[in-house]
């Protein structure tokens, strides 16, 4: 056992917070994928569109029944055996078609349960003004819908960023990647790792508190 | 000219609506009464289609629909000339009293936001709201929601507008200024289905009452008529029983 060596934990800051970005940037962009996947596969459910509802049922099921980790080795490994054009898909486009795929389908079952919950007046109202099916939805429920969702989009946003480590095990140098590579040549890995996990921690917290701002912020229309 | 034939809706075997004739000359209100359950708000979903038809033929100016073969733009057609008021209101929750009213000029007409804005805060200051423009629903009074209710439905320039109780769900405080505002719409010549047991409105607005029941018409006269010299023995049930919870408004 040694003394926690505060120096390095120090010195080591600034090189594992260059690698926020990627770690960030992979979460945030698979996130806006996510939600676009998501509510279209929302809407398909919700609206039982013919061929495309048992589809999108089979593959939420899949990506809700197999492991990330999995799921990311089939797409890094696997796809590129199967579809000999991608010769090699890269770590970092890999992970956020995994996490982009696999998240769409939690999210996609937390947007259908909002828009189920969403007072029959209001599709109503938009039909009887002579919307289209496809604008009410877009006009009226899905912004309705998304109030309600917003804070378990978010807590799987924050899931998301957490799971963006896994990305180390296709060779990514993310956040985890970085620290990985730093413990193993200093060979104070609790330090690295709690260096690491601390700065998981901050963005998780600052997270939350953005959470609760942007949940204050959308039911302002629903103050009396 | 609005003219239905022969509306008839059944859910499951429970027929509620049995072959209903009804038509209107443009700018005639009609108030329709009768016991619950009988019918009343499915006619007037039927006629915009939020419930479709078994069968029947609904006409709206030179806009001619076969309930049977309605095609999707038949439906879009129909709804885009015809306007609802709800009984519970059903305005956008999350859009403000402005855009509640502007949302179908930009959407369904197309005009352009400046425009509908433009538009929408003159039916504001028509009903008495333009104080009102950026409130969101849930802040309002029962008698305003309707109101811009109301205003949602002023904004379509629909050849009809259908009225489904649209005071029955009111704190009697507010029932008035609603009122108040369909009278001020029909000074102006609007077309109107209005199902209502305000009886008083009916007899100083209504060109024609008639009363329901059992998905039949069975009885249909000017206002003063029908209320003093009823012909079936089921109107004057009915009126026996409205009007005796009603006092000032009793023959
Ligand atoms: N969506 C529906 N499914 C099944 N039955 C319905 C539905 N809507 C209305 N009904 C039935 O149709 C009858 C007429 O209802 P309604 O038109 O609401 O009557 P009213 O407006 O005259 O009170 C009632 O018996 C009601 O239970
Ligand atoms: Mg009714």
């Amino acid at each position: 056992m040694h003394a926690l060596n505060v120096d390095y934990m120090l010195s080591l800051t600034p090189i594992l917070l260059s690698y926020l970005p990627l770690t960030l940037g992979m979460a945030s962009l698979g996130m806006v994928l996510a939600l676009v996947l998501a509510s279209l596969l929302a809407v398909i459910r919700v609206s039982r569109v013919v061929i495309l509802d048992p589809l999108a049922r089979l593959f939420i099921s899949f990506f809700r029944g197999t492991p990330l980790l999995v799921q990311l080795f089939l797409f890094y490994y696997g796809l590129p055996q199967f579809l000999s054009f991608l010769v090699s898909i890269n770590g970092v486009t890999a992970t956020i078609m995994g996490l982009t795929l696999h998240f769409s389908a939690y999210m996609a079952e937390s947007i259908r349960a909002a828009i189920v919950g969403i007072d029959r007046s209001q599709s109503e109202a938009a039909l009887s003004i002579g919307m289209t099916h496809a604008q009410m939805m877009r006009r009226i429920i899905l912004p309705q819908a998304t109030r309600v969702a917003t804070p378990t989009l978010m807590n799987y946003f924050i899931d998301m960023i957490k799971a963006t480590s896994l990305a180390f095990t296709l060779g990514v140098t993310e956040l985890m990647g970085a620290t990985q590579k730093e413990a193993a040549s200093s060979f104070l890995y609790f330090e690295a790792f709690l260096v690491a996990a601390i700065i998981y921690w901050i963005v998780v917290e600052l997270l939350s508190q953005l959470q609760k701002w942007l949940e204050k912020r959308l039911n302002r229309a629903y103050q009396r | 000219m609005i003219a239905l034939e022969g509306i008839t809706k059944r859910f499951a075997d429970h027929t509620v609506l049995d072959g209903i004739d009804l038509s209107l000359e443009r700018g005639e209100i009609i108030v329709v009464i009768g016991p619950s359950g009988t019918g009343k708000s499915t006619l007037l979903r039927c006629v915009n289609f939020l419930e479709t038809p078994d069968a029947g033929r609904i006409q709206v100016g030179d806009l001619q629909v076969d309930a049977t073969h309605a095609s999707r733009d038949d439906i879009l057609a129909l709804r885009r000339r015809t306007a609802f008021v709800f009984q519970n209101y059903a305005l956008f929750a999350h859009k403000t009293a402005l855009d509640n009213i502007a949302e179908r000029m930009i959407v369904v007409d197309r005009l352009s936001k400046s425009d509908a804005h433009d538009r929408a805060r003159e039916i504001l200051e028509r009903i008495g709201l333009a104080d009102k423009a950026d409130a969101y629903p849930a802040s309002l009074s029962g008698g305003q929601q309707q109101r811009i209710g109301i205003g949602r439905a002023m904004a379509a320039g629909a050849e009809v507008m259908l009225f489904d109780e649209p005071t029955s769900a009111l704190d009697p405080e507010w029932v008035d200024e609603v009122l108040t505002l369909m009278k001020q719409l029909a000074a102006e010549q609007q077309t109107m289905i209005v199902v209502s047991h305000e009886m008083q409105f009916a007899r100083e607005v209504a060109d024609r009452v008639v009363f329901m029941e059992g998905g039949h018409i069975v009885e249909q006269a000017p206002p003063e008529t029908l209320f003093t010299n009823p012909q079936d023995e089921r109107t004057r049930s009915f009126l026996r029983k409205v009007l005796a919870g009603n006092g000032p408004a009793a023959p």
